[in-house]
């Protein structure tokens, strides 16, 4: 290989053709182009002119700059070059190639990939020992190097892991003997071990830093902010665009689908981005996880889990007492303190446990229809919280039942009221185990009134706040999976200034939104937990559901995702929580190299072999060539028209054929197979179309030719068809056609153009043809036109319909048998129907044809009465297209004078 | 449809005639209608004057009313009407169906000019024919016949033979041609029209490719039924020299004219052709004087 700049070539000895280009060059000017062929009458003056230059006449300056491009193009292909060619590197120390292997490698591993079979193929070509390691899949403790070729079929298995690799690379490093050259693939992520890894390799031998340049983005774990979650991207160096973040979970229908969508906007400089996503509830609960669109990589994909969730509350009480003061409803209190942070319901019971709430409220119910209760019960024993308030209706009635948590006594008590001695009772801190422990208790809340448990053994267990003198408040009972929970207070302040105290929000919320944290990471699984990963994230960002790996401690998750703990969803005992790749918090950051390393940025630029475009550019070019001879020479034009014959372009033509047919009336003959009478026939509507705009309406379009075969009928009004004896029988899907075309309300003239020398029902071989090609057209009786048919009233007033041949009959469908003789009006009444189809053998397109400048192309009949049955004929066409494009309209039109005098009357 | 083309076509519907003769009729009523007398007496039917009776003058020839206004008796005189005959040729040879792109043919254009002088000539009572088709006659049947045997008259021969057809002498005659090829026959026609005191008008109709001459390059040049041919390296400088012969063979032909005391022209497809028929409809007119 001789490199010339970033071209190689490999057989460069070929180049010395080129030399031989201006020889050439002078060939080629030499060789005059072929002569074009051209018509004139005034060759006579011309003979006997010689041409006064000797000069051969030129070949155009471009074409022959056009042939000798594509003859040097055609060289400097067979020269072999190559581009990129990569200089052997020098050193025969064994190559460590270490990748990070982490979940910032994962954007882009294929190049990754491409990078190092570049350098073990470099490698190879040198005989140097290699290994390649990973950060996080180091090779097991037999450790050595291999040759190349070894490396190069296990490289597609490599692939990164969704963490970073921490301290183990170091270790691994420190146990490694001998010297060694190392290529680090970093991934452009700053790692608190980065700086001991680089020291250890740096004493081992030389350290190249392959760098990759594509930004580096990562996604914290979403956060509930407000009313909204936000989320904070982060990169690993200002400048880049972040691209969009995608909200990703399960439509209504199943379907895995984006549900919001945001883009990302950075302060210049800033190394953090904070997108807040609005989004109502129903699209919120259904939020599995945020990524950023197109990056494929684990960092950039923040899981949700049950936090996000806003819980949807069901409030009812007992009597909606519209007319009562805000202030005493029992809802108004809980309405308040759960508004910012769950989503309320309201209604009936039995309605809204449809709603599936998570929590049901009911402020003072005692008494459930049975269905209700039943209802209630499944609900909860499936993992609803019921949270009840007492009441006097509750108080009055005292009960047990698997909706109360604990036996109530009947009555309650009151303190501090009028009648008592006591004083309002303040509550004890919240025990140990209590949802509510570690909730300051304020001094100002005091319990005038309240209804009391029935004592029993199972009562302490079930208390989670007690007055100060130990009666129970707040109890819980576990129902199946679900809870039941009571106050033993109201809801209102009537009984307790409870709600009116920040505490009873705190405790609501605790109760209804923090039985799971709402913020990730502040309750962290606790130590002794066992957590099983249901869904885990590769290193590139796939989420996959599992069942193999084993349950980790809680105590784990502080550490982060690492070996044997990917991060993903992880069900505990009575949550799920999300280990993502990026820790609350957590920035990111490029790593900064000491300038004694020497950092490659961008892509390896693999050899690219440029032969094969060289040769292919010089055949275009001369493919350019013969099409600029051709047009030199004016014989381009049949050349196109032979490629257009030679490739099918079928549908373009078909489009643009509808909508030429259909831009404006357009008269069809149906091609028969037979030239001469196809050219009569188009020749003929070509002259009727002539009479048509000048005498009338219809200024119908050029005639076409169809062929049912393969054309849409529906555009035409009326097909023309001349039956020849020869004729083929239409296929399958042409008679489909035509009776769709038919029952559609198109018209069909056949023409026999035998002059029905037989009649209809004769023998003529056209008539014969006739009858086979309509036989499985649904064609309706015949007749033949009636004195007082439209036909002869449509435009014209014709007694007979003659074309070339004179007045030969007509056939058209039979007049419907309810058309009746009016006394005094000499038509039937006929006020719908079009004949379908129109039948005769008076060779009507003969007598219509016209040439180019509308002279008549065949005679008619002698003479000038020849050219009257000439005019007759044109009438016949003038009245057929009225017939057929406005029906009956004329048979109504002699209507016109009965409907005046009934007027008039 | 323009309005012109539009017309041309309903009055190829209104009447039967080929549309080459309506759209002749069309070009000849931008001339001039009607017909003329000699402005003397003669035969006719138009009045001419009252001259007073001499002896001689038989009875019936005696107007009695104006006569009866006056002592003395008036005979009416009528103009006399002579009816010329003109005899048309129109070049049927391949090199007239030449046409540059775009253009008309020239012989389109030269069987338009001839029609329409002969709808104005037969309005006017004159006596048209055609060389190789009906012989000079009047009347509108004529125009009928004449537009058929020009439409039907076509020769695969380069160049036509123009020629008066044993015609009677002192008539008119029009060539329209467009004089390309050898002058030889046309010289001999001139020659005889000469003798038989035969005068008349000769129109070049000629393609504005033929008078410019635009084209370039290697090419081979054929005649219009292919028997000749032409072929040089490099056609535009060919122009000069074409031009220059151009020039010379219109030279020639008006100075033929000239001597058998003809008119000659020159006139272009792409020219409108009224300009065209008023110059032969005012080079056949002193004949009437």
């Amino acid at each position: 290989m001789t490199p010339l700049g970033p071209i190689a070539f490999g057989a460069p000895g070929v180049l010395w053709a080129l030399l031989a280009l201006p020889v050439l060059w002078v060939l080629l000017r030499a060789v005059p182009p072929a002569p074009v062929r051209r018509r004139f009458p005034g060759v006579a003056l011309l003979l006997g002119l010689s041409d006064e230059t000797a000069q051969t006449s030129t070949t155009p300056w471009w074409l022959l700059l056009l042939r000798m491009l594509a003859v040097a193009a055609a060289i400097l292909g067979f020269a072999g070059p190559v581009v990129n060619p990569q200089p052997a590197r020098e050193g025969r120390d064994p190559l460590l190639i270490y990748a990070d292997g982490g979940w910032a490698d994962a954007r882009d591993w294929p190049r990754r990939q491409e990078r190092i079979r570049a350098e073990l193929q470099q490698a190879a070509r040198a005989g140097r020992p290699v290994a390649v390691v990973l950060g996080t899949d180091l090779p097991a403790e037999p450790f050595r190097f291999e040759p190349a070729e070894s490396w190069l079929p296990r490289l597609a298995g490599l692939g990164p892991a969704p963490w970073m690799p921490g301290q183990a690379p170091v270790d691994w490093a420190r146990a490694l003997e001998g010297d060694f050259e190392t290529l680090w693939l970093s991934a452009g992520l700053e790692t608190p071990e980065r700086a001991g890894l680089l020291a250890v390799f740096q004493a081992r031998g030389d350290v190249r830093v392959h760098e990759s340049p594509r930004p580096l983005f990562a996604l914290r774990p979403p956060e509930v902010e407000g009313g909204g979650i936000a989320l904070t991207v982060l990169r690993a160096r200002p400048g880049a665009d972040a691209p969009d973040l995608r909200a990703i979970g399960v439509d209504p229908a199943g379907q895995e689908r984006e549900l919001a969508h945001a883009a990302v906007r950075f302060a210049p400089g800033a190394r953090q981005a904070k997108v807040v996503l609005s989004l109502p509830p129903e699209l919120r609960n259904r939020v599995a996880r945020f990524a950023l669109a197109g990056v494929p990589s684990a960092g950039a994909v923040a899981l949700a889990d049950d936090s996000l969730q806003r819980r949807k509350v069901a409030l009812i009480a007992a009597r909606e007492d519209r007319e009562g003061l805000r202030l005493l409803s029992p809802l108004y209190y809980l309405e308040k303190a759960l508004m910012p942070s769950a989503d309320l319901l309201s209604g009936r019971l039995t309605e809204v446990i449809q709603a599936g709430p998570d929590v049901i409220i009911l402020a003072d119910i005692a008494a459930f229809a049975p269905t209700e209760a039943e209802a209630l019960a499944a609900w909860v024993t499936q993992g609803g919280l019921l949270v009840r308030f007492a009441g006097p209706r509750l108080a009055a009635r005292g009960q047990d039942g698997p909706l109360l948590p604990v036996p109530l006594r009947a009555g309650g008590r009151s303190l501090g009221g009028a009648m008592s001695w006591g004083t309002p009772r303040g509550l004890q801190p919240f025990p140990e185990g209590s949802v509510f422990h570690g909730l300051p208790v304020p001094d100002e809340v005091g319990v005038r009134q309240q209804v009391l448990a029935q004592p029993g053994p199972e009562l302490a267990g079930r208390t989670l706040a007690a007055l100060s003198d130990g009666t129970p408040l707040v109890t819980r009972k576990a129902l199946g999976q679900g809870q039941v929970v009571l106050f033993h207070v109201t809801a209102n302040a009537e009984w307790s200034s409870l709600p009116l105290s920040g505490l009873f929000v705190q405790m609501l919320e605790r109760l209804v939104v923090s039985m799971r944290p709402a913020i990730p990471g502040q309750a962290a699984p606790e130590e002794g937990t066992v957590w099983v990963p249901q869904k885990v994230l590769t290193a590139f960002g796939g989420l996959e559901a599992t069942d193999t790996l084993a349950g980790v401690d809680g105590a784990r998750f502080a550490k982060g995702p690492g070996p044997g703990m990917p991060p993903g969803l992880y069900a505990g005992p009575d949550r799920r929580i999300a280990l993502n790749v990026i820790a609350p918090g957590q920035e990111i950051a490029a790593p900064r190299w000491p300038a004694s390393i020497p950092v490659e940025q961008g892509d390896a630029r693999p050899e690219r072999a440029l032969k094969g475009p060289l040769l292919l550019a010089a055949l275009g070019l001369l493919a350019l060539d013969v099409l600029a001879a051709l047009a030199l020479t004016g014989r381009l034009r049949v050349a196109v028209l032979l490629l257009a014959i030679v490739l099918p372009v079928e549908t373009r033509a078909d489009e643009a054929g509808a909508v030429a047919a259909t831009a404006e009336v357009t008269l069809a003959h149906v091609r028969t197979g037979d030239p001469r009478v196809d050219d009569i026939a188009r020749a003929g509507l070509e002259g009727l179309s002539r009479v048509l705009t000048l005498r009338t309406a219809v200024e119908p379009g050029p005639p076409v030719a169809v062929d049912p075969e393969t054309d849409e009928l529906a555009f035409y009004p009326l097909l023309y068809w001349p039956v020849t004896a020869s004729q083929p029988l239409p296929s399958g899907a042409a008679y489909e056609r035509l009776v769709q075309y038919l029952r559609g309300g198109g018209m069909i003239l056949f023409d026999t153009r035998d002059a029905d020398i037989a009649g209809l029902g004769g023998a003529s071989p056209e008539a014969r043809r006739l009858r086979q090609v309509a036989a499985p057209l649904d064609i309706p009786p015949l007749e033949p036109v009636p004195g007082d048919h439209v036909l002869t009233r449509a435009f014209y007033l014709l007694q007979d319909f003659p074309g070339r041949h004179p007045a030969a009959p007509v056939w058209v469908e039979v007049a419907s048998l309810e058309g009746e003789q009016a006394e005094d009006i000499p038509f039937r009444t006929l006020n719908d129907g079009v004949s379908p189809v129109v039948i005769g053998g008076g060779d009507w397109a003969t007598a219509w044809a016209v040439d180019a400048r509308g002279v008549p192309l065949y005679p008619v009949g002698r003479g000038y009465g020849g050219e009257r049955q000439r005019e007759m004929a044109y009438r016949f066409g003038v009245n057929l297209v009225m017939y057929v494009l406005t029906g009956n309209y004329k048979s109504d039109q002699v209507h016109v004078p009965a409907l005046l005098e009934r007027l008039g009357q | 449809m323009s309005a012109p083309a539009l017309r041309t076509g309903a009055e190829t519907l209104a009447a039967p005639l080929p549309p080459l003769l309506a759209e002749a009729e069309h070009l000849a009523q931008a001339v001039l209608p009607g017909s003329h007398g000699r402005r003397r007496v003669g035969q006719g039917d138009e009045f001419w004057q009252y001259r007073p009776a001499h002896g001689g003058d038989p009875a019936h020839r005696i107007d009695w009313r104006r006569s009866a206004r006056s002592d003395t008796h008036y005979v009416r005189e009528r103009e006399w009407q002579a009816a010329q005959s003109v005899l048309l040729w129109v070049d049927p040879s391949a090199a007239m169906r030449f046409a540059s792109p775009g253009r008309v043919e020239k012989r389109a254009r030269a069987q338009l000019l001839a029609l329409a002088l002969a709808v104005l000539l037969v309005r006017g009572g004159e006596r048209v024919g055609l060389v190789g088709g009906p012989p000079p006659r009047s009347g509108g049947l004529q125009l009928m016949r004449l537009a058929q045997a020009l439409a039907a008259q076509s020769g695969p021969q380069d160049h036509g033979t123009p020629g008066l057809d044993g015609a009677r002498p002192h008539i008119r005659a029009v060539f329209l041609s467009d004089f390309l090829g050898p002058l030889t026959p046309l010289r001999a026609a001139l020659a005889e029209a000469a003798d038989r005191g035969v005068r008349g008008a000769l129109v070049q109709v000629l393609d504005p490719a033929e008078e410019t001459f635009p084209f370039e390059g290697r090419t081979i040049f054929e005649s219009m039924s292919g028997h000749l041919r032409h072929e040089t390296l490099k056609a535009s400088e060919l122009r000069a020299p074409y031009c220059a012969r151009l020039s010379a063979r219109k030279a020639e032909l008006a100075e033929l004219a000239l001597s058998v005391g003809w008119h000659a022209t020159c006139h272009h497809s792409d020219d409108a052709p009224l300009a065209a028929l008023l110059w032969l409809y005012r080079a056949l007119e002193p004949v009437r004087g």
